[in-house]
């Protein structure tokens, strides 16, 4: 496994993600299932330690609205690459929620479909493929990098003429 | 026509690049078939009984000559010699090899066409009316908003997961000639009485196994929104629509379950929100720079009656046919729409050689502003043409057997490909309808049968739209036989409805037999020549139908 993190991989990953049962350690950043974060929230509340949510595909975000806020690390999970739910839950926390923290994706995260979780606002890629993590290390990425969309990452304009309101670029970036 | 410009260019290229990659790391083996497929079908490329499959997009069904082109060329080289027009406008090349797709993508691309998104669940290749621009009862180009649409869920990057694909088609008429209604999105461009320009919308229509009529959610929704909307109904299908089970993963299903005030107040939650935002708002200027594209072409200014044409009509009974059948009224007087006819009989429908695509693309280039387009009954058409050029038009078209005068009738039949050619068949259908077509060859007979649509699928999955047709044809797999169940009084127009099943299958011997005695039923009891085949069907309802095509049981 590693971490893909604002363009680079990261060795050291301060978060623990905790299942359902696993003892809440008394410090450090800690990521919870989403129904165990509702149901511990006010318990949570007096942690002196960043705070963090993992929602499963089809989960969505009913429920954390007023939560949002104070999390610092949001993971979506893909149980299959062709699971397109949380790129929808992904563009709905950074444009509706204004979430700045950081947002992760984990599961089946493959090369042909980063740059689609990157603009969708994703700023961090826990991949478990060889043959992506080698991919990315020694810059084998071969994606398009011209949009027709707005989404939630900021993009530049296409560094090719043409007043359309709506092109994006990610020339020179992933 | 909508030119690429450098952005456009440059991205379809880097798309090209994209494939190469992934189709080199399948040779290599670094991807299996499994892990390929969707990467693959997202380029149109489909895996068929005897060889690979590749669909390719032509938006909203508009070509030009040198398109057209070079659709035959790659034909010639990389195929055998022909292709095939799909009812959703697109070209399927049956016999393809995989290492050549990169090439062939090259090669279109070259052309400023593409694969993209033909296939596999995501937005699929936008349609629009097949007379867009010439119609005489249009109020605008609905190939502005599709081409806008096309742009905009061009790799999307959210929407190219969903539960299933997702097709959006759109008319400017009130005659429905794209079968919006049973489209994920169909799309109605209108005026309100204020005289601005908006869209109908309606959500969920489909076929496949579980047919259903779309619903409207929206009788007026303002021009400038179209992107918003639409980005929030493809919200709300791909983080609810279902995804436990293929067969139920279309949006039609979501609708239905859920029901439609449901959905469509979700629609609206999600709409509101996005709309706030305004990033998808679309600025006259943006949408004045798309509809430049598609201006009318320098007509000249003619008398509406061509003493030409009236006396070719004189002349011949044959181009007299053809006129009556396959020239439809154009909006600017002295021009026709001329429909070329893929359904010569005997032939497969919507197959096109090589040559008879040069031909047609010498044809529109000197006759028809260099225009042609792919309708969704699978023939192509010549949208502007001088009435005073139609005699020289049908004459070169006859050459090349492309002037069967039949457009609309019994033997205009729309057929997938079958178990000729594809892996989820339980039955053939391209045979079944060319023997239809020799059984009502003669052309008396079809004109006095009058507009009658056949339409033909080899499975459940009913790509030939069988359950539109006014005579709908199923097959169906008996104990490792081939049946065919007939169903009645279907219809992709704005009178959209499903057609009815009328009893028992029949075997291949007698399917022929069965739709005819259904012809002759008509024929009988038909309260004129005017009464239509729909028009009698809905009147008499199934049962003397079915007690004609059953008496002996
Ligand atoms: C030979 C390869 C083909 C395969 C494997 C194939 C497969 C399928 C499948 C599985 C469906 C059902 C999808 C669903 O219900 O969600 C479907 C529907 C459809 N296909 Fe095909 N198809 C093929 C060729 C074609 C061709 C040649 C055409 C056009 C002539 C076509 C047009 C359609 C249409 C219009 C639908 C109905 C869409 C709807 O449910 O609204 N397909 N196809
Ligand atoms: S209807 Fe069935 S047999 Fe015909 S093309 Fe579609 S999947 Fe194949």
């Amino acid at each position: 496994m590693a971490l893909y993190r604002n363009g680079s991989f990261v060795a050291d990953d301060p978060w623990r993600i905790l299942g359902a049962d696993e003892a809440l350690p008394a410090e450090g950043p800690v990521a919870l299932p989403k129904a165990r974060f509702i149901a511990e929230r006010d318990g949570l509340a007096g942690r002196n330690a960043p705070l963090g949510v993992v929602i499963e595909a089809g989960e969505g975000l009913d429920g954390l609205e007023d939560d949002i806020d104070r999390l610092s690390l949001v993971v979506l999970t893909f149980p299959k690459y062709t699971d397109g739910r949380n790129y929808s839950t992904a563009r709905i926390l950074r444009e509706r929620f204004g979430y700045r923290g950081e947002l992760r994706a984990t599961g089946n995260v493959l090369r042909d479909q980063l740059r689609f979780m990157l603009r969708c606002g994703f700023d961090a890629l826990e991949i478990t493929h060889e043959g992506t993590i080698a991919a990315l290390s020694d810059g084998r990425i071969n994606l398009v990098s011209l949009h027709y969309q707005p989404a939630s990452r900021d993009e530049a304009a296409p560094p090719v003429a043409g007043g359309h309101p709506w092109r994006r670029s990610s020339a020179g970036r992933l | 026509m909508y030119r690429y410009d450098e952005f456009d260019r440059q991205f379809v290229a880097e798309r090209v690049e994209e494939f190469r990659d992934q189709v080199a790391r399948r040779l290599s083996g670094e991807l299996t078939e499994d892990e390929f497929k969707p990467l693959r079908l997202m380029n149109g490329v489909y895996l068929q009984l005897h060889a690979y499959m590749l669909r390719i997009a032509i938006p909203y069904g508009t070509l030009n000559s040198r398109k057209l082109r070079r659709l035959a060329h790659i034909a010639r080289r990389y195929d055998r010699g022909f292709g095939h027009f799909t009812t959703r406008q697109n070209l399927q090349f049956n016999w393809i090899k995989l290492e050549e797709v990169p090439e062939i993508l090259k090669e279109l691309a070259e052309v400023e066409m593409h694969a993209i998104q033909t296939s596999g669940n995501c937005i699929r290749n936008v349609s629009a009316d097949h007379f867009a621009g010439a119609a005489a009862d249009e109020i605008a180009d609905p190939r502005v908003y599709a081409e806008i649409l096309r742009q905009w869920s061009s790799l999307h990057p959210e929407f190219t997961f969903l539960p299933r694909k997702f097709k959006i088609a759109v008319v400017a008429a009130e005659a429905d000639r794209a079968a919006i209604q049973v489209h994920d999105i169909g799309l109605q461009v209108k005026r309100n009485e204020a005289g601005e320009t908006g869209f109908a919308v309606w959500v969920g229509g489909g076929l496949g196994r579980t047919p259903m009529i779309g619903r409207k959610v929206r009788d007026f929704l303002p021009e400038a929104e179209l992107l918003s909307y639409c980005e929030a109904i493809l919200r709300v299908y791909n983080m609810h629509g279902r995804r436990d089970n293929k067969y139920k993963a279309r949006l039609k299903i979501l609708v239905h379950e859920t029901g439609v005030d449901e959905i469509a107040r979700d629609i609206e939650t999600e709409y509101e929100d996005i709309r706030a935002r305004g990033a998808l708002t679309m600025p006259q200027e943006e949408i004045a720079r798309i509809r430049a594209y598609f201006a009318p072409p320098a007509f000249a200014e003619l008398s509406a009656r061509s003493s030409a044409f009236e006396a070719a009509k004189a002349d011949s009974r044959s181009f007299a046919r053809f006129v009556e059948r396959n020239v439809a009224p154009h909006r600017v007087p002295g021009y026709g729409i001329v429909t070329i006819s893929l359904k010569a009989i005997g032939a497969p429908p919507g197959d096109a050689t090589a040559e008879q695509m040069e031909l047609i693309a010498d044809l529109a280039e000197r006759y028809s502003f260099d225009e042609v387009r792919v309708s969704h009954e699978q023939n192509l058409v010549l949208p502007h043409v001088r009435l005073d050029d139609i005699p020289a038009v049908h004459a070169a078209l006859a050459e090349a057997d492309l002037a069967t005068p039949n457009a609309g009738l019994v033997t205009d039949i729309i057929a997938c490909p079958g178990l000729d050619y594809c892996a989820l068949a339980n039955a053939r259908s391209i045979p079944v309808a060319q023997r239809i077509a020799e059984r009502f060859a003669d052309i008396e007979r079809q004109k006095q049968i009058g507009d009658l649509k056949i339409k033909i699928s080899g499975c459940i999955n009913a790509c030939g739209h069988h359950h539109v047709g006014h005579i709908g044809i199923l097959g169906v797999d008996r104990k490792g036989e081939e049946f065919y169940q007939i169903t009645l009084g279907g219809s992709g127009d704005e009178t959209c409805s499903i057609g009815e099943i009328v009893g028992k299958g029949f075997s291949s011997e007698e399917v022929v037999g069965a739709v005819e005695t259904i012809v002759e039923t008509y024929l009988r009891l038909r309260e004129g020549p005017q009464e239509t085949f729909l028009a009698a069907f809905r009147r008499l309802g199934e049962t003397p139908f079915r007690e004609a095509l059953y008496a002996d049981a």
